[in-house]
């Protein structure tokens, strides 16, 4: 994956538009954090091949980035994105990772379903 | 360590197996006793993608899988077996099929020993259900034909609730092949690593009984 380059995602968030493609989105802190730290409340989620279809998809912020998706009754949404990639199969795959380099969110849209 | 007939290890992750029990598995071999390892999942969640990235959430799970059975082979495990189930959703499959699928290795192999998660001090979703689906099929078993029970536990709580580990298994016999079975989890274990050192594993007496002793629980029927 590389940094997130703003145009080049806007781009491929357009071409993916108005079409079935499949979701794959989640958010974690993962399942150690409160056996690592007992205060901590740890959350996530997680949704896989979601089918939907988005009129509008957007990537803004300065980084970590938004992406918001409209679909038709509803919205997809994800915050803290900072890399990105189109795959050998043309998803777009696109993920936050802290300082760590551990994943904290991605979102990812495919035109066929995901393993 | 007890020569065993046949050994079955269960875990959920890939590397699950690497830093408490890869040594005794090692032993085992060495003893002559056949290990089968079921790992039910590739570790599709991991969350080590690394700065910068090396890899991402669809292409984790290829690495892991490469991962598990260089693992596997540095063991000298002959039956590795990968069961198909999707890390952090072990919890949510159906009871009655986790027991069974866990019930016909028990009646294929016939294993004198069972190894896997204890159920309530294992911390993760997964650990807890595998072990808890471990437990059930074996409960289900009559008493006297049931195999033996060591779990791996290390939630905070488990010494003070299950008292400190009956079985201590010193494997620095083999110490070398568990540091090879745990760097060969690179994706997962390269960052911890990272501050430890060659000279560590031989000399630092704190590290040295980290790596050489392997801490099980028998498992307590109620
Ligand atoms: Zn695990």
């Amino acid at each position: 994956m590389e940094p997130v380059v703003v145009q080049k995602v806007q781009e491929a968030i357009n071409q993916r538009a108005n079409q079935d493609v499949y979701i794959h989105l989640e958010t974690t802190n993962g399942a150690y954090a409160s056996h690592n730290d007992e205060t901590f409340f740890s959350s996530g989620a997680y949704i896989r091949n979601a089918l939907v279809r988005y009129e509008l998809g957007k990537i803004t912020g300065d980084g970590p980035y938004r992406v918001g998706l409209k679909i038709e009754l509803g919205w997809v949404y994800a915050e803290g994105i900072t890399h990105f990639e189109i795959d050998e199969q043309n998803r777009l795959l696109m993920a936050g990772h802290d300082f760590k380099g551990k994943l904290a969110v991605a979102l990812e849209i495919s035109n066929t379903p995901f393993e | 360590m007890e020569k065993e007939r046949h050994v079955l290890v269960v875990f959920p992750h890939p590397d699950d197996e690497a830093f408490g029990v890869s040594g005794t598995i090692a032993t085992h071999i060495k003893n002559g006793t056949p290990v089968t390892y079921a790992c039910l999942t590739l570790g599709e969640m991991g969350r080590n993608m690394g700065n910068p990235p090396f890899t991402n959430r669809e292409n984790l799970p290829k690495i892991r899988k490469k991962e598990l059975q260089a693992a596997a082979d540095l063991l000298g495990i002959q039956d590795l077996r990968m069961m198909g189930l999707r890390d952090k959703t072990v919890e949510f499959e159906d009871d009655d099929k986790m027991t069974d699928m866990i019930s016909f290795m028990i009646q294929e192999l016939n294993p004198s020993l069972i190894i896997t998660f204890y159920p309530g001090y294992s911390v993760h979703p997964d650990h807890e259900a595998t072990g808890a689906a471990v437990i059930r099929a074996v409960e289900k078993m009559p008493a006297e034909s049931r195999p033996k029970l060591h779990c791996v536990a290390f939630s905070n709580n488990c010494v003070e609730e299950l008292g400190e580990a009956d079985i201590i298994n010193n494997i620095a016999p083999v110490a070398d092949i568990k540091i090879s079975v745990i760097k060969a989890h690179r994706s997962q274990t390269e960052q911890m690593f990272a501050d430890i050192t060659e000279e560590d594993t031989k000399t630092n007496p704190r590290i040295m009984a980290w790596i050489n002793n392997e801490r099980f629980w028998t498992y307590k029927f109620k």
